[in-house]
């Protein structure tokens, strides 16, 4: 059973015209990092969505072909029910958090679920460590920056223990610090705890790094899917779809073509330093002799 | 259509701003003691993160904000003596998120409203109109309601209502911000223009790789003060003071300085000159 299985998914919201998903087929496993790499309005955000069941119950519309979520058809099971598997976050944390106080915040979840209060507390803690806002309990999420209240939204998902964590552009307002804390805690939450996550991004920078698969998504349709190094060895075909490729893939495939080779592919800064040491270190030698 | 100057403006500072401070309601100081000087022409990147005072002291350029202490001209006069109408003759901006600007019922309305207010002659409006429109590109869409079309589109809108007002300087507060790779070129193309024609551009965003291929000039800010002001070559070469103002070097400037050992620059800011630089050094330097 997958995390989330979509087959000929096709989704159109009421009053639209179009086909927002047009016959969408992706598995995530569970354990799993999985990004939906698209430009915008290519139907990413429709996908984070119906992982929880706002489409197409809150947002209805017409849907076809099969969605379903830990094994439950998304079209008959309501979101309350859907919540409890799959947590969300969205691109803007000041649409989600509503509370005084950052634990009030992260209790809310698990509050209406009637659990004990001493394990509220313990999940409370919990997620806020797991974030890195381990003693801001007490402050009041507006005053804090945009990167502690994207992860502050982040610890109200994970305190309903859901077996997913589904992001829809979550570093869309922060500034490059922020986007860089909320990365970390992405790392660390697939790293460190095993955490299925389903991330929807326009921007493949850090996403390549950490995906097990990315699925490259444009007007409806997902194009490929594939590991990072696969899906972004083309800079050409991201720019055509929209979206401006990685640095670093950019680097590997104009040193690829003005080299003359096919082999060389790396996404991360450590792995450039080393392939391209390896390089100039072998010329350093040969121009020694 | 910029007006015309003496050329004995041409020499001096068309922006000028000396010690501006300005504290928020209820204390909290978002700019401590800032000098600018910026000529006619300029193409200038106000850098830095959330919080670190670029749009407080954009505002304190144009009037919107008033400085708590310190000066600021324009034009020659102090900006203190003139209205928010007066300075939006000289400094237009545009606002980060259009929505908050956009009220008309069609896009030439909207486009109209500024230079409307501003008392020019119907012919005089007409004529900024047009010309706004086409170097936004947005004559195909002129009836239509602004706040119907997409987020690109409407960021084209709310700044050709700043460019219709025909100011020498244009502020344009992050307007990459939640466009995709494409829509970003095409905005920058676009806003490039202007520079061209003449217009000075203070662009306030906090990506880095925007900078480098279209101002030509950096001002790095954290915490309301100015830590560098420099070409944008220069805005690469510390990654210290790069990650102080809460931004990220881009990750080609990262490589470029983990690969100086090598003899490659550590300023580089695209992966084209990056590689260009390694093949030269694997070619063997010649």
């Amino acid at each position: 059973m997958q995390a989330l299985h979509l087959r000929d998914a096709r989704f159109k919201y009421k009053g639209s015209t179009g086909w927002a998903l047009d016959g969408v087929s992706l598995d995530v496993e569970k354990g799993e990092f999985v990004t939906i790499l698209g430009p915008n309005g290519s139907g990413k955000s429709t996908i984070c969505l119906m992982s929880n069941g706002l489409v197409p119950h809150a947002l209805p519309g017409d849907l076809e072909g099969t969605a379903e979520v830990f094994g439950l058809e998304v079209r008959s099971h309501p979101v309350a029910e859907l919540a409890t598997k799959v947590g969300i976050v969205f691109q803007e944390p000041e649409s989600q958090l509503f509370s005084m106080s950052v634990e009030e915040e992260v209790a809310f979840g698990p509050e209406n679920l009637a659990i004990p209060r001493e394990e509220i507390r313990e999940r409370v803690e919990w997620a806020l460590e797991i974030v890195g806002m381990k003693g801001y309990n007490d402050r009041a999420p507006f005053s804090l920056s945009g990167g502690q209240k994207q992860r502050v939204a982040i610890a109200a998902a994970l305190s309903m223990r859901p077996e997913m964590l589904v992001l829809d552009e979550p570093a869309y307002a922060l500034d490059p610090l922020g986007r860089a804390e909320l990365y970390t805690v992405l790392r660390d939450l697939k790293t460190r705890h095993g955490m299925t996550i389903l991330l929807a991004e326009r921007d493949a920078e850090e996403a390549s790094v950490f995906s097990d698969r990315i699925a490259l998504m444009s007007e409806g349709k997902i194009i490929e899917v594939g590991t990072p190094k696969a899906m972004l060895r083309n800079p050409e075909r991201l720019r055509s779809i929209g979206l401006e490729p990685p640095q670093l893939a950019a680097v590997a495939s104009l040193l690829n073509a003005e080299l003359g080779r096919g082999d060389l592919s790396f996404l991360s800064v450590d792995e450039a330093e080393s392939t391209i040491s390896k390089l100039l270190a072998a010329r350093a030698r040969r121009g020694s002799v | 259509m910029i007006p015309q100057s003496s050329p004995r403006e041409e020499r001096e500072f068309f922006v000028l701003a000396e010690g501006i401070k300005y504290v928020y309601e209820g204390g909290v100081e978002a700019i401590g003691g800032v000098d600018i000087r910026i000529r006619k022409g300029e193409y200038i990147a106000i850098v830095g993160g959330n919080g670190s005072g670029k749009t407080t002291l954009a505002k304190n350029l144009n009037g919107l904000l008033r400085p708590t202490s310190g000066r600021v001209e324009i034009a020659g006069r102090s900006a203190a003596g003139m209205t928010v109408a007066e300075l939006a003759k000289f400094v237009g901006y545009a606002f980060q998120n259009p929505d908050h600007q956009l009220f008309s019922s069609t896009v030439e309305e909207e486009v109209r409203f500024g230079p409307k207010s501003l008392g020019y002659t119907d012919s005089e409006v007409t004529k900024k109109v047009e010309h706004a429109l086409e170097v936004m590109d947005l004559q195909g869409v002129r009836d239509s309601p602004p706040l119907t079309l997409s987020l690109s589109y409407r960021r084209r809108v709310s700044i050709a209502s700043v460019i219709a007002m025909d100011p020498q300087v244009i502020i344009l507060d992050e307007p990459t911000t939640g466009l995709d790779a494409k829509d970003i070129d095409l905005l920058m193309q676009y806003i490039d223009v202007l520079n061209r024609e003449g217009h000075t551009l203070i662009l306030i965003t906090h990506d880095m790789r925007l900078v480098a291929g279209h101002a030509k000039r950096v001002l790095v800010m954290a915490a309301g003060r100015i830590l560098l002001d420099s070409d944008p070559k220069g805005s690469f070469s510390d990654l210290d003071l790069i990650r102080q103002s809460n931004l990220e070097p881009p990750p080609v400037t990262l490589l470029a300085h983990r690969l100086s050992r090598f003899g490659i620059l550590s300023n580089i800011f695209s992966p084209e000159e990056l590689v260009s630089a390694i093949a030269q050094k694997i070619r063997g330097d010649r």
